[in-house]
């Protein structure tokens, strides 16, 4: 049978060569688009995952920046520490609705320990995969991360190292107990491990402060953020707090107030994660650009193909209108070739901009600890096909009108 | 069948050449003879509806055609006419069978692989039939243009040189076969040509004066 599209494909057909450098050419220039796309969509979207619920950092003075990449996304060392009652007198701020501390400092294999609380692993709804919670100092929670490429199984003894890297100084004497195993959320707890602050403290008053190690005595004014010591101790520190606002207002009031009146500082996920969009995003544009220009230079050089065809084939034109072609139906059948080439285009550019991120998944170690899926497609995508098919109509809309023009009878006799 | 009358063209800033009235009946064939620049392949384009803006009718199988708009005249071109070139232009990028369908798919006309069969066995070009244009000989592919031609079964098959570029062996054999498709088809048949050599295959004659 003959129809359109195998008169369009037999035409493409017999110019291979032709044919497979447009569609690659775009196809390249959309594979960069689309794997910006996709991982843009994922990053930004993890952000938001990772940031859920923490409306403000507060930790040791320094870079904003940096307290929010520690304290969030734990991928950059912490600023310094907090005295815990300094952090205490925050939390009974009006304006606070609650608080969650956090003590870093030591990692398992260059996974980091969080010393914190429950209420950490709750803002990311994590559930356990087996064993149970930790609940006295000493008892650690894996990740689903850490479980599975650290090899962590409920009731290993793990020794931590001081810092995130492996060769920091191990705590050899102080043996911590994995308790359980949590269930993977594609967020960044399942590469952390979860204990309490005072379990932090231990590691490190080992050394620092042996000598108040046996000071035990019973605690009778419980401080609301580690209850496990009295409020107001003037020694002990954490490295961050992470803050729920009460009320908007807290929005403009409580960082203005924290940064003037403390020595800590505040720092916000949302504006500070819009900062790093917006510094990344400079890299992202000149990829972009480049993508751009490729996607340009296809676009000419289908234009020109179809273009410089048509000299050799006027004759076939003539000849189609001699069968009883009418000039809409070559008008028709042009635009049809070179929204063929764009949409052939378009489609190996989606999938080998998601085939490019498929071996990123398997190959970088980061991209499946991440959570990061190839798999996933956007409804950017298929504004990604429309505006090819709106590519393939304006590169061959001026041959499609020459076609159109054809004078059959100068063609014919000539 | 087909029939002219008062029927004039003029090119752009030329004088307007006068065709005589002529009247063919179905199934009749007739030579158009004259010298180049005699208006024979003008007044076969008017015929055929390929050239447009002339002076007087053109009656085809009791339609007069100049009376059609120009997407009616191009679905009664697909429909009745059937034309064969000095040239054979045929689709470069298809197959001799691809290149048949073409026939009845622009024409819109339902496509019978048993009718590609039938005329490509009548034209002897049966095991040609997947092959590629560029690999066919001369004498092949004006009889490809034919068969192209004539499947649509037309009214009226309109030829343009279609022997010139052929030498005396191959001009015998598709001139007979154009006659002899056009008989069995009814068909009624205009050569345009120079070629002497087709003077004694078909009598009725008019000559354009030059």
């Amino acid at each position: 049978m003959m129809n359109l599209i195998t008169l369009v494909w037999s035409y493409l057909k017999a110019k291979p060569l032709n044919t497979f450098l447009n569609v690659l050419l775009l196809g390249l220039g959309i594979a960069v688009i689309t794997v910006l796309l996709v991982f843009n969509q994922q990053f930004q979207e993890k952000i938001k995952d990772n940031v859920r619920g923490i409306d403000l950092v507060v930790g040791a003075k320094g870079s904003p920046l940096q307290l929010i990449l520690c304290s969030i996304f734990h991928v950059d060392f912490p600023t310094g520490n907090i005295k815990l009652n300094e952090a205490e007198q925050l939390a009974k701020n009006r304006l606070v609705k609650s608080v969650i501390p956090l003590a870093l400092g030591d990692s398992y294999q260059g996974y980091r320990i969080v010393g914190t609380n429950r209420a950490y692993t709750d803002l990311y709804e994590a559930d356990l995969q087996e064993g149970k919670w930790w609940e006295k100092d000493m008892e650690v929670v894996a990740g689903a991360n850490v479980a599975a490429f650290a090899r962590v199984k409920v009731g290993d003894k793990l020794v931590s190292q001081h810092g995130l890297g492996a060769e920091g100084h191990a705590h050899e004497d102080q043996q911590m107990i994995c308790t359980g195993v949590l269930r993977k959320t594609n967020s960044v707890i399942d590469n952390l491990l979860f204990t309490n602050v005072g379990t932090v403290w231990a590691v490190h008053e080992e050394h620092e402060e042996d000598e108040h190690e046996h000071d035990e005595q019973p605690v009778q004014n419980p401080s609301p953020i580690v209850p496990t010591v009295n409020a107001g101790d003037s020694v002990k520190e954490i490295t961050s707090l992470l803050v729920e606002f009460r009320n908007p207002m807290a929005a403009i009031q409580l960082p203005r107030y924290i940064n003037a009146q403390t020595n800590m500082q505040a720092a916000s996920p949302a504006f500070e994660t819009a900062r790093l969009f917006s510094i990344l995003g400079v890299g992202a544009d000149v990829l972009m650009g480049f993508a751009y220009v490729l996607i340009f230079i296809s676009a000419l050089s289908i234009f020109l193909a179809l273009y410089n065809s048509l000299k050799e084939r006027q004759y076939d034109l003539a000849i189609m209108r001699s069968m009883g072609a009418s000039r809409s139906r070559l008008f028709i059948t042009m635009l049809a070739e070179g929204i063929a080439m764009t949409l052939m285009g378009s489609v190996l550019g989606l999938a080998m901009g998601h085939g490019v991120l498929v071996l990123f998944t398997w190959w970088v170690k980061e991209g499946s600890q991440t959570g990061f899926s190839a798999y996933v497609f956007y409804t950017s995508e298929l504004w990604i096909l429309a505006g090819s098919l709106l590519l393939g109509i304006v590169c061959s809309l001026v041959p499609a009108i020459q076609a159109y023009r054809t004078d059959i009878h100068k063609v014919l006799a000539g | 069948m087909v029939e002219i009358k008062s029927v004039e063209y003029a090119y752009p800033g030329a004088k307007a050449i006068r065709f005589a009235d002529f009247k063919l009946a179905g199934g009749e064939h007739c030579l158009l003879l004259g010298e180049s620049g005699s208006g024979k392949t003008t007044l076969l384009h008017l015929l055929g509806g390929l050239l447009r803006s002339q002076q007087g009718a053109i009656r085809i199988h009791d339609t007069d055609i100049t009376q059609l708009s120009e997407s009616a005249l191009d679905h009664f071109r697909g429909k009745h006419l059937g034309f064969v070139f000095q040239r054979n232009h045929l689709l470069q990028a298809l197959s001799v069978r691809q290149n048949l369908l073409m026939a009845p798919f622009l024409a819109e006309l339902p496509q019978s692989e048993e009718r590609v069969n039938e005329v490509l066995d009548r034209l002897g070009l049966l095991n040609r039939k997947s092959a590629r244009v560029r690999e066919l000989s001369q004498g092949q592919a004006q009889r490809v243009a034919i068969a192209r031609a004539v499947i649509n079964k037309p009214d009226v098959i309109f030829a343009d040189e279609p022997t010139s570029a052929l030498d005396d062996k191959n001009c015998e054999r598709v001139s007979d076969l154009l006659l002899s498709v056009a008989s069995e088809q009814r068909a009624t048949l205009v050569v345009a040509t120079h070629d002497q050599r087709l003077k004694a295959k078909i009598t009725r004659q008019m000559v354009l004066p030059a």
